[in-house]
């Protein structure tokens, strides 16, 4: 079996903590947005989806050195946030969540939408006609047939969080045991003489993690697939 | 007990009809295309006519010049769908608990039964719409409607997804739902034999617009 260091269960613990909190409170944002999307055309609708997407296609670097312009203690929201809300970013490990959660939001997003988008609209109609007000028929038809959709957009955002580097190491620098993720600690690894054996360790796990998620987002998009027909 | 008296422009197809009935089934006859879909979808609120008024039970829920447009949900009707669309994610038991639910009524487990009973879907209740043919789907869709207890019961041609043996198996529940549910109801149906057997008074639709209105017999 793999002998995990306590330095390295340092950096997958720290990992894990860092993806769970970015993909929880990235869902809720993401459920709107693809609710949004997939429901509503309004003026600029083309430019929203392009920004939702931008982390996708710009240099990770980019995104982080703009995260710390914005976030950073000097920046606009940053300096606000940490002056009236005591909420720090910069140099903590709530700015790697921060940085984990914009970056993998895309990933998170898109199966949310398509499930939006396959729902049968007339089955809300339905339940208009039963008596439910449009929230309602949000909270009892469209998001539990959803569902499915939903946790897969939150499986693979969470794969993507605990993978994240680029922007990670850019915003929130490369301190263990506060923004050391797996990731930035397998870069200082290899960058160190005998850093080798350990960071094929971390390599192992984050290969184990991002299959674990694969496949299980491809069963929860089976299980949609079942729950819309009915069976 | 209804009134209707609207206009509606759909791409190039005109509606424009109005009738007043007190009666008990109100059999909508035309041809495909005529506008009884339409019509219908204005009663139950999902569609805007461009003017005039819809009264239901003595309540206008629409009247374009007054600016007054009731949404759907709080018209209390009822409306049976060709395709029954019941919940997928639901079994048959929450699929009519649904309209209880949504309107915060107290549970009725006297009318709950008798409906049960009427319709014979005990044995469904604890089975996943999936699992249902078309008639058993039919007949809980019919019982999820009259359990929000509606004061209207719209029904779009609900056997027209049937073959003609399914259809004959549901007709009599529809006989019996006039006779004892107390439920008045707007039935759409391009078939004579059926709106025969059911209907109290016909409105018949022709391109948009209504061509005569009275007993069955306008039928012939």
């Amino acid at each position: 079996m793999l002998d995990i260091s306590p330095a390295e269960w340092t950096a997958i613990l720290l990992s894990l903590r860092v993806a769970v909190i970015a993909t929880l409170v990235a869902t809720p944002f993401g459920i709107a947005l693809a609710w949004l999307l997939a429901r509503h055309d309004f003026w600029g609708k083309s430019f929203l989806d392009a920004v939702v997407h931008l982390p996708l296609v710009l240099p990770p670097v980019v995104t982080g050195y703009l995260l710390l312009l914005t976030f950073g203690r000097k920046g606009l929201v940053g300096g606000f946030l940490a002056e009236y809300l005591g909420i720090v970013f910069s140099f903590r490990w709530t700015g790697a969540a921060l940085a984990c959660g914009v970056m993998s939001f895309p990933l998170l997003v898109r199966p949310m939408r398509l499930s939006i988008e396959a729902i049968d609209r007339r089955l809300e109609q339905a339940a208009e006609t039963l008596g439910a007000a449009p929230w309602k028929v949000f909270f009892t038809v469209t998001l539990p047939l959803s569902l499915p959709g939903v946790l897969a957009g939150m499986v693979l955002g969470f794969a993507k969080a605990i993978g994240e580097f680029g922007a990670t190491i850019t915003f929130v620098s490369n301190i263990p045991g506060e923004t050391q993720t797996i990731s930035s600690a397998i870069y200082s690894l290899i960058q160190t003489p005998d850093g080798d054996a350990a960071a094929g360790r971390l390599v192992i796990v984050s290969v184990a993690l991002a299959i674990g998620a694969l496949i299980s987002a491809e069963w929860f998009a089976r299980r949609a697939t079942k729950r819309l027909h009915g069976n | 007990m209804l009134r209707v008296d609207v206009e509606k422009q759909l791409g190039e197809f005109s509606l424009s009809a109005s009738f007043a009935s007190e009666g008990r089934v109100i059999g909508l006859f035309g041809a495909s295309g005529a506008g009884k879909s339409s019509l219908v979808n204005m009663i139950a609120g999902l569609l805007r006519p461009d003017r005039g008024t819809i009264v239901i039970d003595g309540e206008t829920v629409d009247d374009t010049a007054a600016g007054i447009h009731i949404p759907t949900y709080q018209r209390r009707i009822g409306y049976v769908f060709q395709d029954a669309r019941l919940f997928p994610h639901l079994n048959v038991a929450q699929n009519l608990d649904y309209g209880r639910r949504m309107n915060s009524l107290a549970p009725d487990p006297a009318q709950h039964k008798r409906i049960v009973e009427l319709l014979d879907i005990g044995a469904l209740l604890d089975r996943r719409p999936g699992k249902l043919s078309g008639g058993e789907r039919q007949r809980v869709a019919l019982g999820r409607a009259l359990l929000s207890k509606p004061r209207l019961l719209l029904l779009d041609e609900p056997l027209g997804a049937l073959d003609e043996g399914r259809k004959l198996e549901i007709l009599p529940y529809l006989v019996r739902l006039r006779d004892e549910a107390n439920v008045p109801m707007v039935y759409v149906s391009h078939d004579v034999a059926e709106l025969r057997q059911l209907a109290t008074q016909i409105v018949m639709l022709k391109q948009g617009r209504v061509t005569s209105f009275g007993g069955v017999k306008v039928l012939t």
